[in-house]
C-alpha cells in the first residue's frame, strides 16, 4: 500500500461523517401551541396537573425571563433562536404507564434498540434502571420497585410533583435559582419534565441510575428539569445520554440540572451528549443551552464527568458550589467538534468552604471548520482556608479551519489557596505518529491510539457501561478513518 | 459643530487645553470621545478594575517642575528625556552625541502613525483622551541598519494635586536597527493625579527593540498605560514591565506581529501593597507563521492588594508554526490580597504549540522553615523567597545599571535586608 495516511485524510473523514442516530419515530404527539405567553405556561401546568405553587414558581421565572437578555458573551455564533416560534409542549399521546414491559408500544421498543439501548438488553445485562424520555414525558421506568425497598426515589420530574411535593418544594431552584441566567429562567417557567432522584441518608445506591434524553418531535424545544438530592451519607452515580434524531431545523434545549450532596454524599454525574450537530454545510443541529450546577455540604462530594460530541451549539458550564467544608469538585470533560459545531464548555469551581479541592480536566478536540472554546472559574472566597484548585485544558486541533480556545477565569481572595492552571493547545505531534510508524503501528491507528489514550484520563472516570458507550462515541468519529 | 456636555467623558475634559489649531487626528479623537463613556466591570476588558471613582476627578494639566536628580538612574549613561506632568522639559533633558537616534517632538510626527491601531485592538477612551489632549511626547526614530549608542530614558514624574499627564510616544526602529529604551515613571508630591499615557512603536523587518518599563508613582495615584507595538519580519521585541506604584495601575500592553520570523517576549513584575490594584493587560495577536512569543508575568500581592492578570494570544488563521507561551504566577503574602487571573488562548491555526500556565498560593512553609532553621528571621526569609520569586522577571532586564536601579527600589521601598 505504501500511501501515508495524515491527518488530513483524518480531518477528512471525520468531516464525511453522518450521523448515525437519525431517525425519527411516528409517535402522535400531544403539542401546545406555538409561542410562549402566561397561557402557555398555565396550559403546561395544568396539563400536567401541577400545584399552584409550582404554577406560581413558573410565572415568576417566566416574568424574571422576559426582563432578561440572551447572553452574548460566549465564543459562538449562530442566529438567536425565535422563542415565540417554538411549542412548549410535546408528549406521546399514549401516556398510561406500563406495568409490565409487554405493555409498551412494539415501535418505541425498537426506537429504544436503535438507540442501543434497548430496555431488555438493560434490564437483563446491566441491572441498570432506564427513565426512558421520549418527548418530556418519561413512559417507562424500570427497576422501581427495587429502588423503592431501598427508599431511593428515581422518577419522572412530574410524578415527584405529585407524589413528593414536600421534597420538590425544598429542593427545586436552590442551587439554579430562576433568575440564574435567561435559558435557566426560561426553563423554569416551561419545563415540561425530567427526572428527580432522592437517596435518603446512609444508602447507597446500588446500581447507576440512568435516563435517556431524546427530541422526537420536530421543532419542539425541550426543557428538562433534573434534581437529583442524595441525603447525608449517601451516594449514587447517576448516568444521562442523548441522542437526537436528524433535522435541519434548530432545535432549542435548555436543560436545568440541580445536584444537592449534602453533609458526607457523593454525586457522580456522568453525560454523554450526542445531540444532532447539524450536517457537513453547518445546517440543522441543536443548540444546547444547559445550566448544571450541584451544591456540596460538609464532606460531600460531587463528579461532573461528560463526554459532549453533539450539538450544533453547545454553551455549558457544570459547576460545583462547594460550601460545605472539606468538600470536592471534580469536572472531567471530553469534547469533539467537527464540521461547523460551535461549543463553548466548562466548569465553575466556587469554594466557599474551608480545606475545599477541586480539579478540572478539560479535553478538547476540534475538528473540520469547529469552534472549540474551554470557559472555565474557579473561585476562591475569603473563607475558603487552605482551598485547592487544579485544572488541565488541552486542546488538540484536527483541522488548520477549525479553533481551540481557553478562557479561564481565576480568582483567589484568600492567600491559603493554592491554585494551579495550565493549558496546551497543539495537534498531534508528527513525531509522535513518526514512533507508532517505527513499531508497526500503521497511521491510523496511531491517530486513534494517540486520541483514545489523550481522552483516557477523562473517559476512566466514567461508570463502566458507560466508559464503552463513550468510547463507541468517539470510535464514530475515528471509525472511517480506520480502513 | 458644538459638543454638548451630556457624558461623562466630556465633562471629564471640560477644562483641557482645547486643540484648536490642533491637527485633525485630535480633532478626530475628539470627536469620537462624544458619546462614549468611561468602562465598568460590567464590560469584559474590565471585568476586575474599576474606574469610576478616579474618573470622577477634576483633573488639570498644569505644567511644573520637578527634582529630577531623584529619579536619574546612575550609570545608565542614556539620552535623558524628561517630562514633568506629561510636558517634555528641555531644560531637565540631555541628549546625547547619537547618529542612530533621532529624537522630535510627538507633534511632528506623520499623522499615520497616530492610526497605526491595527485590528484586534481598539482605542479605548483613555487612549483617545491621551490623543486629543496629549500635551507632549516625543517620536524616537532608530534610524535604518544603526545601533543606538546609549539607551534612551524616558524619565516622567507627576508633581501635584490632581494633576493629568497625558504623555504620548512614538517609536520608530527602523529596518535593521537596535536600540533600549527605558521609560520610567515617578511622582513627587503627588496627590490623586493621574498618569494618562500612550507609547506605540513600529519594529521594522530585523529590528531588535527593547524596552523596560518602571513605574513607582505614589501609592493614591492612577496610571493607566496604552501601548501598542507591531512588528514586522524577523523582527524581535522584548518588554519588561516592572510595576510597584499607583493605587490603581492598569497596563495595557498590546502587540500585533505582523511578519513571520518574530520573536516577541513581554515579561512583568507587579508588586502590591496597602490597597494598590495592579492589572496587567496583554495581548499577542500572531498574524503570520513561524513566529515565538514568550510571556511570564508574577505578581507578589501584599496587605489588601488586588492583582489582575489578563493576557490573550490569538493565532490567526493561517499562522502555521507558531510556539506561543504564557505564564503567569502570584503569591499572597497577605490574608486580604487576592489576585484574579485570566490567561487566555483564541488559537485558528493547528500546527501551532501554545501553552500557558497560571498559579496563585502562598509562600511555602517548608521553604520557610528551612531558612529559618539556618538562622534566617522569618522576615528575611520572606523577603528572601519574594526576592527569588520575583528575581526570575528582574533577570530579564539585561541592563545592568537598570537592574542596580531596581534593586535599590525594592532594597529601599520594601525595606528588604539581604
Amino acid at each position: 500500500m505504501g500511501e501515508t495516511y495524515t491527518e488530513e485524510d483524518l480531518a477528512k473523514n471525520l468531516e464525511q461523517q453522518e450521523y448515525k442516530y437519525g431517525f425519527t419515530s411516528d409517535f402522535e404527539s400531544d403539542k401546545a401551541p406555538v409561542g410562549l405567553n402566561e397561557d402557555i405556561i398555565r396550559f403546561i401546568s395544568a396539563k400536567k396537573e401541577e400545584p399552584e405553587w409550582l404554577l406560581e414558581k413558573r410565572l415568576q421565572a417566566f416574568h424574571a425571563w422576559e426582563k432578561m437578555q440572551e447572553p452574548d458573551w460566549a465564543h459562538v455564533n449562530y442566529d438567536k433562536p425565535d422563542f415565540q416560534a417554538i411549542s412548549y409542549y410535546s408528549a406521546p399521546k399514549q401516556t398510561k404507564k406500563y406495568e409490565s414491559w409487554d405493555d409498551v408500544d412494539p415501535e418505541m421498543k425498537e426506537t429504544m434498540k436503535k438507540l442501543g439501548i434497548s430496555l431488555e438488553e438493560q434490564q437483563r445485562l446491566t441491572g441498570t434502571a432506564v427513565d426512558f424520555v421520549v418527548d418530556s414525558v418519561s413512559v417507562a421506568t424500570s427497576f422501581k420497585k427495587k429502588l423503592n425497598e431501598l427508599g431511593i426515589i428515581f422518577c419522572s420530574f412530574s410524578e415527584a410533583v405529585q407524589e413528593h411535593p414536600e421534597l420538590v418544594k425544598k429542593y427545586m431552584g436552590t442551587v439554579v435559582p430562576h433568575t440564574d441566567n435567561f435559558y435557566a429562567a426560561l426553563n423554569s417557567a416551561v419545563f415540561t419534565d425530567g427526572s428527580f432522584c432522592y437517596i435518603p441518608k446512609g444508602v447507597r445506591c446500588p446500581m447507576e441510575l440512568s435516563t435517556y434524553f431524546r427530541i422526537n418531535e420536530g421543532g419542539t424545544g425541550q426543557f428538562e428539569r433534573t434534581l437529583v438530592v442524595a441525603d447525608k451519607g449517601s451516594y449514587v452515580s447517576y448516568l444521562e445520554g442523548c441522542t437526537a434524531p436528524m433535522r435541519d431545523e434548530n432545535q432549542l434545549h435548555a436543560a436545568v440540572v440541580e445536584l444537592i450532596s449534602l453533609d458526607d454524599a457523593e454525586i457522580k454525574y456522568s453525560t454523554v451528549q450526542n445531540w444532532y450537530p447539524g450536517n457537513k454545510e453547518g445546517v440543522g443541529g441543536v443548540f444546547n443551552f444547559v445550566t448544571k450546577r450541584g451544591l456540596c455540604e460538609r464532606n460531600a462530594k460531587i463528579s461532573w464527568t461528560q463526554v459532549e460530541t453533539g450539538s450544533a451549539v453547545t454553551w455549558k458550564y457544570p459547576s460545583c458550589v462547594l460550601k460545605g467544608d472539606n468538600s470536592v469538585g471534580e469536572f472531567y470533560s471530553v469534547a469533539v467538534t467537527n464540521n461547523f459545531q460551535q461549543a463553548d464548555t466548562g466548569s465553575k469551581m466556587i469554594h466557599l468552604g474551608k480545606n475545599t479541592s477541586s480539579t478540572i480536566i478539560s479535553k478538547g478536540i476540534s475538528a473540520g471548520q469547529s469552534q472549540n472554546a474551554y470557559r472555565g472559574l474557579v473561585q476562591i472566597h475569603a473563607g475558603a482556608e487552605n482551598a485547592r484548585n487544579r485544572s488541565e485544558c488541552d486542546s488538540l486541533l484536527l483541522s488548520d479551519r477549525s479553533g481551540a480556545h481557553t478562557f479561564p477565569y481565576i480568582e483567589c481572595k484568600n492567600n491559603s489557596a493554592r491554585i494551579e492552571h495550565e493549558a496546551t493547545t497543539s495537534k498531534i505531534g508528527e513525531d509522535q505518529i513518526f514512533y507508532c510508524q517505527q513499531r508497526g503501528i500503521d497511521p491510523e491507528k496511531a491517530i486513534g491510539l494517540i486520541v483514545n489514550g489523550y481522552c483516557k484520563e477523562v473517559l476512566n472516570h466514567m461508570p463502566m457501561e458507560f466508559a464503552v458507550e463513550a468510547q463507541k462515541l468517539l470510535e464514530i468519529s475515528l471509525e472511517n478513518s480506520v480502513g | 459643530m458644538e459638543l454638548v456636555v451630556d457624558n461623562k467623558v466630556l465633562e471629564f475634559v471640560a477644562d483641557f487645553k482645547k486643540p484648536e489649531e490642533g491637527s485633525e487626528v485630535r480633532k478626530q479623537a475628539m470627536a469620537a470621545l462624544n458619546g462614549m463613556d468611561f468602562p465598568t466591570t460590567r464590560i469584559e476588558e474590565w471585568k476586575y478594575t474599576r474606574v469610576a471613582k478616579y474618573v470622577k476627578r477634576k483633573y488639570k494639566q498644569v505644567q511644573a517642575t520637578a527634582n529630577v536628580e531623584n529619579y536619574k538612574i546612575a550609570d545608565l549613561n542614556a539620552h535623558q528625556l524628561v517630562f514633568v506632568n506629561g510636558y517634555y522639559d528641555e531644560s531637565l533633558s540631555t541628549i546625547l552625541e547619537d547618529d542612530a537616534v533621532e529624537i522630535q517632538n510627538i507633534d511632528t510626527l506623520d499623522e499615520a502613525y497616530y492610526s497605526d491601531l491595527v485590528d484586534g485592538t481598539e482605542e479605548n477612551v483613555f487612549s483617545l483622551i491621551n490623543k486629543a489632549y496629549q500635551t507632549g511626547g516625543v517620536s524616537i526614530q532608530i534610524k535604518k541598519n544603526k545601533k543606538a549608542n546609549h539607551p534612551i530614558h524616558l524619565l516622567h514624574i507627576v508633581n501635584g494635586e490632581e494633576v493629568i499627564a497625558n504623555a504620548r510616544h512614538f517609536v520608530h526602529a527602523e529596518n535593521g536597527s537596535k536600540a533600549e529604551i527605558v521609560a520610567t515613571f515617578h511622582s513627587e508630591n503627588s496627590e490623586n493625579s493621574f498618569s494618562n499615557i500612550v507609547f506605540e512603536g513600529h519594529v521594522e523587518t530585523n529590528a531588535s527593540l527593547t524596552i523596560n518599563k518602571m513605574q513607582t508613582e505614589a501609592k493614591n495615584m492612577l496610571h493607566i498605560s496604552n501601548e501598542l507595538f507591531v512588528q514586522d519580519e524577523s523582527s524581535n521585541f522584548l518588554i519588561n514591565t516592572i510595576t510597584t506604584g499607583s493605587l490603581l495601575t492598569r497596563n495595557g500592553l498590546n502587540v500585533i506581529v505582523e511578519g513571520e520570523n518574530c520573536h516577541t517576549e513581554m515579561n512583568g513584575a507587579y508588586l502590591g501593597t496597602e490597597k494598590q490594584h495592579l492589572d496587567n493587560h496583554t495581548l499577542i495577536d500572531q498574524l503570520y507563521s513561524n513566529c515565538t512569543s514568550s510571556e511570564s508575568y508574577q505578581g507578589v500581592m501584599d496587605g489588601k492588594s488586588v492583582g489582575v492578570f489578563n493576557g490573550k494570544v490569538i493565532v490567526r488563521q493561517d499562522a502555521q508554526k507558531i510556539e506561543a507561551y504564557q505564564s503567569n504566577r502570584n503569591i499572597l503574602l497577605s490574608k486580604k490580597a487576592s489576585v484574579n487571573s485570566k490567561p487566555e488562548l483564541e488559537i485558528y491555526a493547528d500546527d501551532v504549540r501554545c501553552s500557558h500556565g497560571s498559579t496563585i498560593g502562598e509562600l511555602d512553609p517548608e521553604a520557610i522553615y528551612y531558612l529559618r532553621s539556618r538562622g534566617i528571621s522569618e522576615e528575611s526569609a520572606k523577603q528572601l523567597l519574594v526576592a527569588g520569586f520575583i528575581g526570575g522577571v528582574l533577570d530579564k532586564v539585561e541592563n545592568e545599571a537598570l537592574r542596580a536601579n531596581i534593586d535599590d527600589l525594592f532594597l529601599k521601598d520594601f525595606g528588604w535586608k539581604f
